[in-house]
């Protein structure tokens, strides 16, 4: 036994095996009319994608097992499509795999790096070139363009100023005030305490000045739920009890993490859920965050009734509305 | 000489004498391309780019990105003469009134999605392989730049129709620049021209979709595919294959036949999907407003992960002398996703700075081989599983009848807990295939003929394997084939303990069998 360790070695590409149609005529044959079928296929797919495009009705439809109900001629304008542009590709891959010579070659690498001399030869260039611009010796010049093109770049910056407003305070300001009515989202009737029964909800919207149209801006800070509940049912401190009416409270609508409509009131358990990342609020405490990611309560509004017997806003929201900002004091929650 | 061969001279010879491209095609022509299944997944996301800007273009015809205000008055009934922007009625009118509009539409989602899969699944390929290595670490930072901007743009994209599920994607993405601590309210204003959702949004993130993502793209795909032309692709090991060579199929016919088929074989299947599988129903969801929502809104599946995180995070926000920091969207919505990907994107130069390897590699890895990083790839892999999964958390609590509190209580823990298990576990899966790879050498494979030997011992008769398969199996740990050890100036100081330490772990390596032992094997049962 040699004291050595013998390895195993390379034993370099595999004979090269022979497919059945580069012998035997009839396989051959057999694969060339496989190959001409696809394209024929394709053809006709592309005659089928211009038949329904012209013919079809594009009104009609029909119901397709698990996919449901679907436009025919969208439909057979798309599988039209499929079989011309599938059996074109099938066909090629046939024709490569079949008919094309499958004896794999061997080409050689190199490394990338370039040629010791090469290198050398552009260092001395790259040397000799930068010393006839004197790139070294005048650092006047060199330091002023290092700062004329660094103060280049900033006038696209500068330019960009106008793409909107600074925020402001509007990140902070709603459309309620004190005395704003309530109205519902989208009728615009404004509402009283008896058309809300027990257990019901509702979105409503500040009633806006007349002849004020209403933006999805106004919509995306003023949307409020409107909850009832028996009174006995809240668990609430004494000053944000009053700001409930007869067993109705108003929150904001709009998540305190990132903005989406919390739209989801389980009844029996009276939570709201915000069905994006599922911040889960406590309605009889004030909309506490029980689950998810907000940290904030959603806020609530303080109602009252008016003269008229309807319900009003006693006062605006005493915090910001929505998702978290820089600016935004959290001092009042 | 043909008529047909003439003219082709003829316009041969006008192109050449005009650009001399004759010496570069007669090289190029016979350029020879491994051939592998895997290889296939990038073909696939520069085919999906082929479609995307095919069937992105038709659509532009006829989409209108504006938010101005319009009553829809199409051919869908459910929704006339509802008020909405005339992106939105634009998408319907493309939906419902434009002949091959809808299938469009669906084939261009479908192969977005098509396009994201087939990134991640490449650059998967690329990772467990280890063909990121010197000397294409180049075209693997710009591999992350493409997912980065394919999240983007595919973000972008089921933005633009201005249904309400998109909507409130855009809702969130502006929470997210919201909570940028300092600036984050006027990044807000100026992206959206003012507040929330303003009239502004729609086409700026139009231009951006259609043109500045697109051109991006296009100048990434083009260095990428000449990095990989002129490096030449990296190819599996086996026999006859070295760093040296490269062994395949020459351009033409073969791989311009196979490639330019598979082109219209990802066309075909997309627009198959196009044709049956409805995808985003925007009809269904109405116009975007603030005050609404649909239930159960999920992003795209490449955005999935993100949003999970986001699902997941605690309620975290800092109140300070007037200020709010909002960790509870900055660190799953910024921070960790930055970490991510920079993390990801610095691999190689990690991998290369722990092993001390700074040589050519153009013979992949199988996985197993590298059991180190095998084990990274596939705890990272669990990490963004479990995000995803929570991604869906409200779509898998109603379909399994579990409970969203707790799904999210399980990713929360899982996210942390899991990964270091699935590394531990891959790395010792890794170093088992190894050793039945030895085994496999050493005995052969088992045929599952038993025999009786004259005594009455029944034996299981093993077949040895040919020298190719010897070889393939071996060949990782052939002479020369391992990184030489750290030199022993990198292995001073603390960064040097580290270092030696990490290069022990990634160096694991169960021995492969020599040619000595197999004869040794043989000798003991004579």
């Amino acid at each position: 036994m040699s004291s050595q360790i013998e390895r195993f070695k390379d034993p370099g590409l595999p004979e090269h095996v022979h497919r059945i149609s580069d012998s035997d005529i009839r396989a051959e044959k057999r694969a060339e009319r496989q190959v001409a079928t696809m394209f024929l296929l394709s053809a006709l797919g592309t005659v089928l994608t211009i038949y329904s495009y012209i013919f079809l009705k594009s009104d009609t439809y029909v119901f397709l097992p698990v996919m449901g109900s679907t436009n025919i001629q969208q439909l057979f304008i798309g599988l039209g499509l499929t079989l011309a542009t599938l059996c074109i590709g099938l066909g090629a891959v046939q024709w490569a795999k079949r008919l094309m010579p499958d004896e794999e070659v061997i080409a050689d690498r190199h490394e990338m790096r370039s040629e010791e001399e090469d290198r050398a030869d552009l260092v001395e260039t790259f040397h000799e070139r930068a010393g006839q611009a004197g790139l070294g010796r005048r650092s006047l010049i060199k330091r002023t363009l290092g700062l004329a093109v660094g103060l280049v770049g900033l006038s696209p910056i500068v330019l960009l100023r106008d793409l909107g407003p600074k925020p402001g305070k509007a990140l902070s300001i709603t459309n309620w005030k004190s005395g704003t009515r309530l109205v519902l989202d989208p009728a615009g009737t404004p509402i009283r305490p008896e058309d809300l029964e027990v257990g019901a909800v509702a979105q409503v919207l500040p009633e806006l000045a007349e002849g004020t149209e209403r933006t999805l801006e106004n919509i995306g800070v003023d949307a409020v739920l409107l909850i009832r509940l028996r009174p006995e049912d809240f668990n609430l401190d004494a000053e944000r009890l009053s700001w409930t009416y007869q067993g109705i409270i108003a929150f904001s609508k709009i998540c305190t993490h990132m903005g989406c409509a919390v739209a989801l009131y389980e009844q029996q358990t009276r939570h709201l859920l915000c069905p994006c990342h599922q911040s889960t609020f406590d309605v009889t405490r004030a909309a506490k965050v029980i689950f998810g990611p907000a940290a904030r309560p959603l806020p609530q509004l303080a109602l009252t009734m008016n003269s008229e017997g309807f319900l009003v806003a006693k006062k605006p929201f005493t915090v910001p509305v929505g998702p978290s900002f820089w600016e935004r004091n959290s001092a009042n929650g | 000489m043909k008529q047909s061969q003439r003219i082709g001279g003829t316009v041969a010879n006008y192109v050449d004498e005009r650009t001399g491209a004759a010496k570069w095609l007669k090289k190029n022509l016979t350029k020879v391309f491994p051939d592998h299944w895997s290889f296939m997944l990038g073909e696939i996301c520069l085919y999906s780019f082929i479609i995307l800007l095919l069937t992105g273009t038709f659509l532009t015809f006829w989409f209108d990105p504006s938010q101005r205000e319009v009553i829809y008055n199409g051919s869908y009934l459910p929704l006339s003469g509802v008020k909405m922007s005339a992106s939105y009625a634009s998408a319907l009118h493309i939906s419902f009134d434009v002949r091959g509009g809808l299938l469009m539409r669906q084939i261009h989602h479908w192969a977005a999605l098509i396009f994201m899969v087939a990134i991640v699944a490449h650059l998967l390929r690329v990772f467990f392989t280890g063909a990121f290595r010197k000397p294409r670490e180049f075209n693997w930072l710009i591999g992350v730049g493409l997912l980065t901007f394919g999240i983007v743009e595919g973000f972008l994209g089921y933005s633009l129709p201005d249904d309400l599920l998109s909507g409130t994607g855009i809702r969130i993405a502006e929470a997210i620049l919201q909570a940028i601590p300092v600036v984050g309210s006027y990044l807000a204003f100026f992206a959206f021209g003012g507040a929330f959702p303003g009239v502004s949004f729609i086409p700026r993130i139009y231009t951006v979709h259609v043109l500045l993502l697109p051109g991006l793209f296009l100048a990434l795909i083009t260095v990428h595919l000449m990095l990989v032309w002129y490096q030449k692709h990296t190819q599996y090991p086996g026999p006859g294959r070295t760093e040296k060579n490269v062994v395949g199929y020459p351009l033409m016919p073969v791989y311009m036949a196979k490639a330019g088929g598979f082109f219209f074989i990802v066309f075909g299947v997309t627009a198959f999907l196009g044709a049956v599988a409805s995808i985003n129903p925007i009809w269904l969801y109405g116009p975007y407003t603030p005050g609404q929502i649909s239930a159960g809104s999920q992003p795209d599946w490449y955005m999935g992960w993100l949003d999970g995180l986001v699902r997941m995070s605690p309620p975290l926000e800092t109140h300070a002398f007037g200020h709010t920091i909002s960790w509870n969207i900055l660190i799953p919505g910024l921070i960790l996703p930055g970490i991510l990907f920079t993390g990801m994107a610095l691999y190689p130069f990690i991998e290369s700075w722990i092993s001390g390897d700074k040589r050519e590699h153009h013979l992949l890895d199988r996985p197993r081989n590298a059991p180190n990083r095998t084990a990274l790839g596939a705890m990272s892999l669990s990490f963004m599983i479990i995000s995803l999964a929570n991604g869906g958390n409200d779509i898998i609590a109603t379909h399994f009848h579990l409970t969203i509190n707790g799904i999210m209580w399980f990713t929360r823990f899982g996210l942390i807990i899991v990964p270091p298990i699935v590394f531990v576990i891959t790395k010792r899966i890794c170093l088992s295939l190894q050793r039945a790879d030895r085994d496999l050498v050493l005995h052969g494979r088992e045929t599952g003929r038993l025999v009786m030997m004259p005594n009455g011992e029944m034996l299981e008769v093993h077949e040895p394997l040919s020298d190719e398969q010897k070889w393939t199996l071996t060949q990782h740990q052939a002479p020369g084939a391992l990184p030489p050890p750290l030199p022993e100036s990198a292995k001073r100081g603390l960064k040097g303990k580290l270092r030696t330490r990490m290069n022990r772990a990634h160096a694991i390596q169960v021995p492969a069998p020599t040619l000595t032992e197999v004869k040794q094997i043989e000798e003991s049962h004579h």
